[in-house]
């Protein structure tokens, strides 16, 4: 009974807990209130993605109305893979959460966090299993709305003005999508993505729909901060709580990403838009933009957080370079990659929520010779670092190998080239940050380094564990990737 | 039915003054300075779009989507459904909008946004 409305439970969970939290209202209980949630959430997703792996799509009707007229939540091996991405990274979060919110945020508004990152975690699930267009923009505001506010909650007064441009560009990427939905539904009459890969074939060239797609692409590609999209993202990530760059930097980009394979995949999966040559060219031409940019900019920030939030711009051209190669072996390494960036960028970004509670900085030249004082931590965040560069053993390989395979596959030599330029400037940076750590003297010494709690480390050494894990063992990862890849590559949904 | 007709808007002049629309809205959002005019020109750019779905939802001679006995033709009442939680999104976004703008100015002390960045360059 329960495992048969597992897709809407997955959602309705967080969704009705979210304002749960703000009746309970006293710090300790709605951290607790907030944990329980998200540790349920996971076990769904799992649920989900085994059931899918057993007997292929779940199709479930809201209220049992049946599309294309009523909303439908369609669950394949992508999506479930991309749901798991997004409750392990919750229920990850929130043990490591309770010491660094109490740190950071005024006890009488930390019920208010939780509802918002509560809430942000239902609307990223759902824009991840509905299978209606029009459902996803709602979805999508719910997590945006709740995460303009997570970001505003930061110490610093930037974290205020980050917030606001955020809204702003975010509130132009969510109108772009809707545009572009609004213009499909009148050439089609449909608003659910199965429905519309169906009918978009038939009238091919019709321009309405050139025009909408243009409009999804966009809009989504705002929300993912793909090059030359990306301007809110250092300062948010830069400015927020340390929970909430942890959260969005391992998730939110990636959903987005995920809604934007979706358009290209899904809805327009039997027109092949990546063979129309300008689409596929601009992709390519952004994404290695992305990359090659993304991390010149991660070489020049004195701040690590910044340095990160740029390397993430680069890390989503990644993805999106692998989609863009309409491959098989293309897509599983974006598929891939999204599962990896967000363990890797999960585990650094928690190594900075570390640095912020310890030592109240995570500037670089705080960070000098800290090798010494913080072995472990400094280790951590080392070999995260080495999973950006992409070294053997680490998570980052495997998505980087197959990407490099998948340009030399089609013949793209030149891209294969740039790749490697560009992990060679994530070495330039990486190894920047380990000289300081270990070669440098501190500045200003600091004398007193607070204890790191046990909660806070172990969710830490779980993400990095797990970069590694999965570095070494890539069975399973790659296989989802895989199939996830070849699903959406022939057509359809 | 001949009401219908004489007020009936050429679709095509419809569809520019949505775009003008969009337009003004969107070149108030990106040229200026003033953070809550930025919101204002953000609400213009979506209430363009709100009437881009209503328009569509028009079906030639329709009347209001209401059973009633006699008439076959109705407009279709998806869009406007789909509108009013458009509406409800923008409503949200506007009043978090300016909550921020009132913080910013608590903690910046004006809401320009050149006066901003160059406190922030400071800071």
């Amino acid at each position: 009974m329960i495992a048969q409305h597992l897709p809407i439970l997955q959602v309705v969970l967080p969704l009705l807990a979210a304002p749960i939290c703000m009746f309970i209202r006293h710090p300790r209980v709605v951290w607790m209130w907030a944990f329980v949630t998200a540790w349920l959430c996971l076990p769904m997703s799992v649920g989900l993605l085994l059931k899918v792996l057993e007997q292929g799509t779940i199709v479930y009707n809201l209220g049992g109305w049946a599309a294309p007229w009523g909303i439908e939540y369609r669950i394949d091996i992508l999506n479930s893979f991309v749901l798991i991405i997004v409750s392990m990274i919750g229920a990850i979060v929130l043990p490591f959460a309770r010491r660094s919110v109490e740190r950071e945020i005024p006890q009488k508004r930390i019920y208010l966090f939780y509802t918002m990152l509560l809430l942000c975690l239902a609307g990223l699930l759902g824009m991840t299993i509905t299978g209606d267009a029009f459902n996803l923009f709602v979805f999508l505001e719910i997590s945006s709305l709740s995460t303009y506010v997570l970001i505003s909650f930061g110490k610093d007064r930037r974290a205020l003005t980050a917030a606001y441009r955020y809204l702003i560009v975010g509130t132009i990427g969510a109108t772009f999508y809707i545009i572009g939905v609004g213009l499909l539904y009148m050439a089609t009459g449909s608003l659910n993505i199965a429905d519309l890969a169906v009918l978009i074939p038939n009238i091919g060239g019709n321009r309405t729909v050139q025009s909408g797609m243009a409009f999804l692409i966009i809009g989504l590609a705002l929300k993912a901060a793909l090059f030359p999209m990306h301007m809110w993202l250092p300062n948010a990530y830069t400015y927020a709580p340390s929970v909430v760059s942890i959260f969005l930097s391992a998730t939110a980009t990636k959903v987005a990403v995920y809604a934007f394979i979706r358009v290209v995949f899904s809805i327009f999966g039997d027109v092949n838009i990546l063979e129309i040559l300008p689409v596929r060219n601009m992709l390519m031409v952004l994404a290695i933009a992305a990359m090659v940019i993304g991390s010149a900019a991660a070489l020049y920030q004195t701040d690590v957080r910044r340095l990160f939030a740029y390397s993430s711009i680069a890390q989503i051209g990644y993805i999106i370079l692998g989609i863009s190669f309409d491959s098989v072996t293309g897509v599983t390494a974006g598929v891939v990659h999204l599962f990896n960036h967000a363990l890797m960028k999960g585990g650094l970004f928690m190594v900075l929520g570390l640095l912020a509670y310890q030592i109240g900085s995570t500037k670089i030249q705080d960070i000098a010779g800290l090798g010494e004082r913080m072995p472990l931590t400094m280790a951590a965040l080392v070999i995260g670092g080495l999973g950006l560069i992409g070294m053997p053993l680490t998570a980052g390989f495997i998505s980087k190998w197959y990407l490099i395979q998948a340009a030399i596959d089609i013949g793209l030599w030149p891209i294969a080239f740039i790749i490697v330029l560009s992990s060679i400037l994530t070495v330039v940076y990486v190894w920047r940050i380990v000289e300081v750590i270990y070669f440098h003297r501190p500045v200003n010494p600091i004398n007193d380094i607070d204890r790191a709690p046990i909660s806070m480390v172990a969710p830490m050494w779980i993400l990095i564990g797990a970069t590694i894990f999965f570095g070494i063992n890539t069975n399973a990862t790659l296989e989802i990737a895989g199939a996830a890849a070849k699903a959406l590559l022939a057509g359809g949904v | 039915m001949s009401l219908e007709t004489e007020f009936y808007f050429p679709s095509l002049g419809l569809y520019w003054i949505i775009i003008v629309l969009m337009m003004i809205g969107f070149y108030i959002v990106i040229a200026h300075g003033n953070l809550v005019k930025k919101i204002v020109g953000l609400n213009v750019f979506q209430v363009s779009v709100f009437l881009l779905f209503i328009t569509m939802g028009k079906v030639l001679g329709g009347t209001a989507p209401i059973l009633k006995e006699g008439v076959s033709t109705y407009s279709n009442p998806l869009p406007h459904v789909l509108i009013l939680t458009a509406i409800v999104v923008g409503v949200a976004t506007t009043a978090l909008g300016l909550a921020l703008v009132v913080r910013v100015r608590e903690a910046f002390g004006t809401v320009e946004e050149d006066d901003i960045c160059a406190l922030e360059n400071d800071a």
